[in-house]
């Protein structure tokens, strides 16, 4: 197993800094802005930027955590011996009814998760607009979704795994490639 | 944090909680507790079991258990059928083998099963490939009653482990009690029973509580008092000499709750007999939180409907 190291703390913190500013921008009025996390890793960084989106514009949107696992097509009828994802909280402590409502979460892979996402979401109301952001794209998608807000771009082969360390979850932080490596 | 949750429920059925590991009874209870929110969503709907068929085998009358059952299925997107035995082949004769194998070649994915007789959950469970539910057996276990239970108690104090549980009433013929002393004891809680002396089966100590002959010794400062209801329709003969006399000596009162402690929980599995077992001014009190057991009910059923789901593993050993 090779590890390499794709971002750092600060560069994780950059890249973090840099969709913040990205949002602010795109988004207009931020006073619309909810970012929801998908748990688990999804959700510190949702929240960092939200205190960033707070240190530039003096308002802190509302965040939220989703947890997607009773939506996901990984698991039930579609694979033979599968195990149930462990659930975690969906917390949305406003309405998503009429906001902006951007997913936050670690890595962009299949966009299997993201659709889960977005259908766990319209059964909590009807945002005025749903946007993507994600710290590090790998590429490979699935389905037909795509990020608004990408951190790191990071091209991969399937048989690589990309790993993000959050200090709020893992202790440690940063993204590092790994591969197995043959013999 | 005392027990960790087991990685995944590994079983085909859910036939007691007597086959359940500490490990597996908190991962049912920690996925039920995410599932309460589902209730407070405007769609108070998950497509986690989407496809999967549920029968609900009910050969025995019930009403909260059934309805628990049916609206679980329904919250997880599974279609349901519910059987009652008056108005199926049941009262021409068929036996429970027919007419299980009769529904399995209809290809359900799960059987939730109410049968009289103890065991009859255990039987099918051994001859059917769907998922087998006891939703109560005879005087045997109802699993999903002592799991609801036990997420009531978690819910108001954050653990069971060391809470004293008073459980007060017909233990001869509850399976409630059976199914909650063999999980609260599991589970560090530690449990008292209190009936009259007629009503106590022998040996019950053996699943793990202390046994009084009076209300008053079980629930002196007790964290959880669970009352039992006198099941009149399955007394062969009265096992005291009159309902006055019963709520004279094991009724839960006001002044009976004032021995338990201050902030102690009055429970009961329903259907109440208010009167006999229960003084209306406790089950109506501020502590009672008889409506919660049935809120999370359905939060407990759908846990595992969901776990069982993922299940597939070796077959249910008793």
């Amino acid at each position: 197993m090779t590890r390499v190291q794709v971002l750092d703390t600060r560069g994780v913190s950059r890249a973090l800094e840099r969709m913040a500013a990205e949002l602010i921008e795109r988004v207009g009025d931020e006073k619309l802005l909810y970012l929801v996390g998908v748990q688990t890793r999804g959700v510190p960084l949702a929240h960092r930027l939200a205190g960033m989106i707070a240190a530039a514009t003096g308002h802190e949107p509302p965040v939220g955590a989703l947890d997607i696992a009773l939506y996901r097509d990984d698991v039930g009828p579609w694979r033979a011996a599968h195990q149930q994802p462990v659930l975690r909280a969906t917390e949305l402590p406003v309405s998503v009814d009429d906001k902006v409502v951007c997913l936050v979460d670690d890595v962009l892979y299949t966009g299997r998760t993201v659709r889960a996402a977005l259908d766990t979401l319209m059964d909590y109301g009807r945002p005025r607009a749903i946007r993507l952001a994600v710290l590090v794209d790998r590429g490979h998608r699935e389905l037909p979704i795509a990020a608004d807000f990408v951190g790191r771009t990071v091209p991969t082969a399937h048989s690589e795994d990309v790993q993000v360390r959050v200090r709020e979850c893992d202790g440690e932080e940063g993204v590092w490639l790994a591969k197995e490596v043959a013999g | 944090m005392s027990v960790q949750p087991a990685a995944r429920l590994r079983r085909k059925d859910l036939v007691g909680i007597d086959p359940l590991s500490a490990g597996e009874i908190q991962l049912i209870l920690d996925t039920a507790d995410q599932m309460r929110e589902i209730a407070a969503r405007p769609i108070k709907k998950v497509p986690a079991l989407r496809g999967k068929t549920v029968v609900n085998l009910f050969m025995e009358a019930s009403t909260r258990t059934r309805f628990s059952f049916e609206v679980a299925e329904k919250r997880l997107s599974a279609d349901s059928l519910s059987f009652s035995a008056a108005a199926s082949s049941v009262s021409k004769g068929e036996t429970l083998v027919d007419t299980a194998l009769n529904l399995e070649a209809m290809q359900p994915d799960f059987i939730v099963i109410r049968h009289v007789h103890a065991g009859a959950p255990h039987q099918l469970a051994r001859i059917l490939k769907s998922s087998v539910i006891n939703a109560g057996d005879g005087a045997h276990e109802h699993p999903t009653q002592a799991l609801l239970d036990a997420l009531t108690i978690r819910l108001h104090r954050g653990t069971l482990e060391g809470q004293v549980v008073a459980i007060v009433g017909d233990l001869q013929h509850s399976r409630v009690v059976r199914s909650n002393v063999l999980l609260l004891s599991r589970m560090g809680a530690k449990v008292r029973v209190a009936a009259p002396a007629s009503m106590v089966p022998v040996g019950i100590e053996a699943l793990g509580c202390e046994v009084h002959r009076r209300i008053e010794d079980a629930i002196a400062g007790a964290d959880v008092v669970m009352m039992l209801r006198i099941q009149l329709e399955r007394q062969g003969r009265m096992n005291f000499p009159t309902v006055r006399e019963y709520y004279d000596f094991f009724a839960l009162t006001p002044e009976r709750l004032k021995l338990a402690k201050r902030d102690c929980l009055v429970m009961h599995p329903g259907p109440m007999n208010r009167g006999v077992e229960i003084d209306s001014r406790v089950a109506d009190g501020p502590q009672s939180v008889i409506l919660e057991q049935v809120t999370n009910g359905v939060a407990v059923r759908m846990a595992v409907l969901y776990l069982l789901a993922g299940g597939h593993g070796e077959p249910t050993a008793d």
